[in-house]
């Protein structure tokens, strides 16, 4: 089974998102931002960084890059599709999954390890989760409060799709602790922390963050 | 040679953390006028010409497509001379 993981200027995590897909016993396949080709792949991840600098908004110059309409396109399909931080980010900006990410509450900058709750282990990326289970892995953004309307909030947590919340303090505002949400389908997923740095000890605080790979791998199987 | 300018704001009930940095940096330096701040994003396009309706309506278009995020955002498009 192949996973693309799409590389944009400015991205950062594409190398431990490909060694996350890699460990996790599927292949890791690179895509290019300018190429409107997704390279045969069954998944795609599109990782964390800073594309395009952030400019304007995070997410909102690279929602428009050619590969980007691939993906979209193989997405509304139902192919699994996981936004990691800046990917989330691009990801609501796409309109693949709703809300947006602003500014953190305190204007900081955050990096440190953070306490998980998987609420929703119904989907492609989260199948090896139990629902309640705790997890840690490492939150990193200066953008990632998860913010939305009334009827929005209402319609995730009414249809179970917010599939991963803050435990403890809520680190960066995030409306209800919302740390990552599905679409109706389930085949996509963004996640503002990052599974891809906790998929083993020797590298990462825990390999909590293993399960989003296998899941993806197992959904495929099925 | 016009000038369209557009300012996109966040919308009134989303947070904004830079606007509160902002308005609580002011009285710290003696400036005691403002209850609030919000900031926002301000753009200037230049054009050849009077602008024509059609490039305007180009211009609101292109604001909600890629300038302003309307699930946060909103925004306003005038002509500047």
């Amino acid at each position: 089974m192949k996973v693309g993981v799409v590389t944009f200027p400015g991205t950062l995590d594409d190398r431990d998102a490909a060694r996350a897909a890699t460990h996790a016993g599927t292949t890791a396949v690179s895509l290019w931002h300018g190429d409107a080709d997704l390279k045969g792949v069954d998944a795609v991840i599109l990782p964390g960084g800073f594309s395009y600098g952030d400019y304007l908004r995070c997410g909102a110059i690279s929602r428009f890059a050619p590969v980007m309409e691939k993906i979209i396109d193989a997405a509304n399909g139902g192919m699994p599709l996981l936004g990691i931080c800046n990917g989330f980010q691009v990801l609501c900006e796409a309109h693949l999954l709703p809300g947006a990410l602003t500014r953190n509450h305190e204007l900081h900058f955050l990096c440190h390890d953070q306490k998980l709750e998987i609420t929703n282990n119904t989907t492609a990326w989260t199948s090896s989760y139990q629902v309640g289970q705790e997890i840690v892995i490492p939150l990193k953004n200066g953008e990632g409060s998860f913010q939305c309307d009334d009827a929005t909030l209402a319609k995730l947590e009414g249809e179970g799709r917010v599939i991963a919340r803050y435990v403890g303090e809520n680190p960066n505002g995030s409306r209800n602790k919302i740390a990552g949400i599905t679409n109706e389908r389930g085949n996509v997923v963004g996640l503002m922390p990052h599974p891809e740095h906790a998929i083993d000890t020797l590298t990462g605080p825990t390999a909590d963050g293993l399960g989003f790979f296998t899941s993806v791998l197992n959904a495929m199987v099925k | 040679m016009a000038k369209i300018v557009v300012d996109v704001m966040l919308k009134p009930e989303i947070l904004d953390p830079q606007g509160v940095a902002v308005s609580a940096a002011l009285p710290r330096l003696g400036f005691n006028f403002a209850k609030s701040v919000r900031q926002g994003k301000h753009f200037e396009i230049e054009v050849d010409g009077e602008p024509t309706p059609a490039q305007l309506a180009e211009v609101e278009k292109a604001a909600e497509t890629l300038l302003a995020n309307p699930v946060i955002e909103t925004f306003t498009v005038r002509v500047e001379k």
